[in-house]
Order: C-alpha cells, then structure tokens, then sequence
C-alpha cells in the first residue's frame, strides 16, 4: 500500500493507542465523527468495538450523495432525459433513489447518462458535442466545491454556452451547528472532517466551539488518524476543556486553501439549502452566482414543481443526525440493501448504512 | 468524493490553459487539476477530490506525527522488557 496510508493504518500503533483512550476515560461520553469517510474507517477498522464501553461513536451527516435532496435527483432524472442532453455526473449518484427511479434505470431507458471522476471531464464532453447540453451534477460538501466552481469558470471563459451544472452543494459547519442547538442532541463533541478543513480552514470551527463549548478536534481519515483525534478530543472532555485542535496538520492548514476558497466565493454564493432526511438548514448551501445564470441547469431547463415522494419505511434521516445507528432500522438488510436501496445512506461508499452492511458481521 | 487518500505526482503539464498533472497511487495513475496547489513539484504528495488538488502534503507534520507513535511504541517495548516478557 502507498505511502502516507499503511503508517497511518498500522495495528501495533492502534493498540497503543487504544490503551492510551482506556487510561484517559473515567465517564461516558458521546462524539461525533462528521465525515462519511470517518465513519467508514471505523467501522471498517473495527474501532467502535474495541473502544472503552463508555465512548459512543454517532455517526455524522457527512456524506454528500446521502443529504441530496430527493427533488435534486428527480431534477437530474427530467434532465436526463432530454434527448440533447448528455448528463455526467459522479458513480455514486446513479443509484440513489429518486421518487420513482434512479439515474441508473434512466440510462437503460435511452437516457445518455455519463459517469465522470471530474468535473473537468463533463467540460471537455461540453467541448466535444457542440450540438448537445452537457449537464454536470454537481454535489458534494466544501471539498467538491472548488473543481464544479472551477468548471463553472472555465465554461464562462471559454464561452461554452452548452455547458451547465445542477447544484447542490451542502456546508458543513451549518449542519454541525443545527445538530448542537437541536432539543434530541446528545453529542459533547465533535471530530471535524480533515478534507473539507483542507479547503476551509479552521475559523468557522472556532465559532461553533466558542459558541457551543464543544470540544472539535480536526481529524484525517486513517485509522490510526481517528484514535489520535479521539484521544486528543478525550482529554479535552475530561479535562472540562473545549477548544479547537488539529489532528490533521499534514493537510489542514489554519487557513484552509485561500485559492480554493476565493474560486468558491467567485462563482457561488451561500444560500438556505435542503439536505435529504435533516430538512431546510439556513445558510447551509451554494448556488451559482446570478453572474454565472448562464451555466446554472437549474435556470437553463424548466425542472421546478417536480412532486417527489420518499420511501415511508427508510430511517436515513435520523441515521444522518446520529439518533439511531444503521442496524436498528427495521429495513436494514432486509428489504434495503446495495443493490435495492430505499435510501441513499445505503448506496454511497460514504453511507452509514453501507458500511454497516459492506463491514459488520450481523 | 471526500475518500481521497494521498497521491504522488509524477507529471505536470498544461491543457486548456489550467495547470494539470499526473498523481500515482501506487501504480493508478490519475490526471488531476494542479490550479488550487500551483506550488506543488514533483514527487510531492498531493490530496485530490473530484480531480482537484486541493493540498500538499506536509512531509514535516506527517513526521512528527508518526515519531511521537513511534515514541509510544518504544516505550510500550522498553516497558514489557522491564516486565521480562519482551
């Protein structure tokens, strides 16, 4: 395995450190691990088994494909069948569930339905087809933001009248804060995701902790990255402390990726955003700028008023604020799974449900 | 999208006036956007999500991180030969 990753994975040290997390703990506690990837690491690794009986892990809202909202993808869906339209978007999105089928079953009815790893490879299909519109889906959390904000530039630059995006883009410190001020909230603190804090910086978590007084320890994605987190998230809890900290400092500097975070600023602006299961969270959004309408899919095809309907039996979103864990919803495993998911918490590769389902021996 | 493990980049190059590059994951190589990281140089390690370079990695932090796991791990050794079962 490559450098930087199986250092950071290695059992000897997760031990040590465990024993470390055992000796600091002397009361329950409750933490919040913020990022799909996280929760994915852990479960996969196994960490909340072997941690003291007293450290709850819930797990976060953190993942982009899970709190899209519903009238998102059946808006990809019309858009995608437009016979001009090609339509790219990331993998994970084909299979989440619309009101009444995904992006997947539009493909196999005609629909030119593209997977692309980058918005740049939709702008160069945008290039190449002159005569058809290329619509990027362009979703995701603080770390996506940058790339569809560099396509949006690129378009305009080139004059690439063919090219438009469908946003939805969610922030994170917005659903952090909803999560504190909520009435059911449990959580004494939280580790932040490492990447969106690599463009994002650490100011907005200062706020929320000051705010809050929770404790937030900045954390990376390996294994051995989320026990050092917790051990430093511990001590703070213990020690009555609540400050931020940064596990992460390979990635994360205190400024985050200024060009990253000027490129965002250019092109969106925050506004109040809907997130799949969680409901409407002020400034918790981007949406194109009214300077850049011209690439904005959601302006160029008449795609508002589509009636949408959830799955009655899917859990995922009390699952995405921490409230109930994957395996205690009745559907689990049974009428939902990968390759039939009621919810997109089942489909991403950073779904809670997935990964109870992909790692757990129930 | 947010799984993006360390890559180290192999090659830079320009396409349609963005500066662009080659990352190596062992043996998987990728063609990202080097425009938010434009310092970067080869054989540096890179964090990518969605085919953007978002960060470089810092070798030094990376370091000190593993060193002080390091420490731990010898003084858990130095402690079971003091206990006579190392």
């Amino acid at each position: 395995m490559s450098k930087y990753l199986t250092e950071f994975r290695e059992s000897g040290i997760a031990r040590l450190i465990l024993d470390e997390i055992r000796r600091l703990v002397t009361r329950p506690w409750v933490i919040m691990e913020v990022c799909g990837g996280q929760t994915h690491a852990i479960v996969r690794s196994g960490i909340d088994q072997l941690l003291p009986p007293e450290v709850r892990l819930v797990h976060g809202p953190g993942c982009p494909v899970c709190v899209t909202p519903l009238e998102i993808i059946d808006q990809a869906i019309a858009i995608a069948m437009w016979p001009e339209v090609i339509f790219c978007s990331f993998g994970d999105m084909l299979r989440v569930p619309g009101s009444q089928q995904d992006l997947l079953s539009a493909r196999a009815s005609g629909a030119d339905v593209r997977i692309v790893y980058s918005p740049l490879e939709a702008l160069q299909a945008a290039r190449e087809n002159p005569a058809r519109e290329v619509v990027f889906l362009a979703i995701g959390f603080e770390t996506t933001a940058p790339g569809n904000a560099m396509a949006v530039m690129q378009a305009a630059k080139e004059g690439l009248a063919n090219f438009s995006i469908l946003t939805s883009h969610v922030l994170v410190p917005p659903a952090m804060k909803a999560l504190l001020a909520s009435p059911d909230n449990q959580v004494q603190g939280y580790l932040a995701a490492g990447h969106v804090c690599t463009v994002m910086g650490l100011a907005e978590y200062e706020t929320i902790c000051a705010e809050y007084q929770v404790p937030i320890v900045v954390t990376g994605l390996e294994s051995n990255d989320i026990l050092e987190g917790l051990v430093m998230i511990l001590s703070q809890l213990e020690a009555g402390r609540h400050e931020v900290e940064n596990q992460y400092g390979r990635s994360v500097r205190r400024e985050g990726n200024p060009l990253a975070r000027g490129m965002v600023d250019r092109v969106f602006t925050i506004k109040d955003q809907k997130w799949r299961g969680i409901g409407l969270l002020p400034q918790s959004g981007l949406m194109v700028r009214d300077e850049f309408a011209a690439f904005d899919a959601s302006k160029k095809f008449a795609v508002s008023g589509i009636a949408t309907r959830e799955s009655a039996e899917c859990i995922s979103g009390v699952i995405l604020q921490g409230l109930q864990r994957p395996d205690q919803c009745p559907a689990f495993a049974t009428t939902c799974r990968p390759e039939h998911p009621l919810g997109a918490t089942m489909v991403s590769s950073e779904g809670a449900c997935a990964a109870y389902y992909h790692y757990k021996k129930l | 999208m947010c799984l993006a493990i360390p890559g180290k980049l192999i090659k830079i190059f320009e396409n349609t006036g963005l500066k662009m590059g080659e990352v190596d994951y062992d043996g998987t190589v990728s063609q990202v956007c080097l425009e938010y990281v434009p310092e970067i140089v080869l054989g540096q390690y890179t964090i990518v999500h969605a085919g953007f370079a978002l960060s470089i990695l810092d070798e030094e932090e990376a370091r000190k991180t593993l060193d002080l796991w390091q420490e731990l791990l010898s003084k858990a050794d130095l402690l079971h030969e003091k206990e006579g079962r190392g």
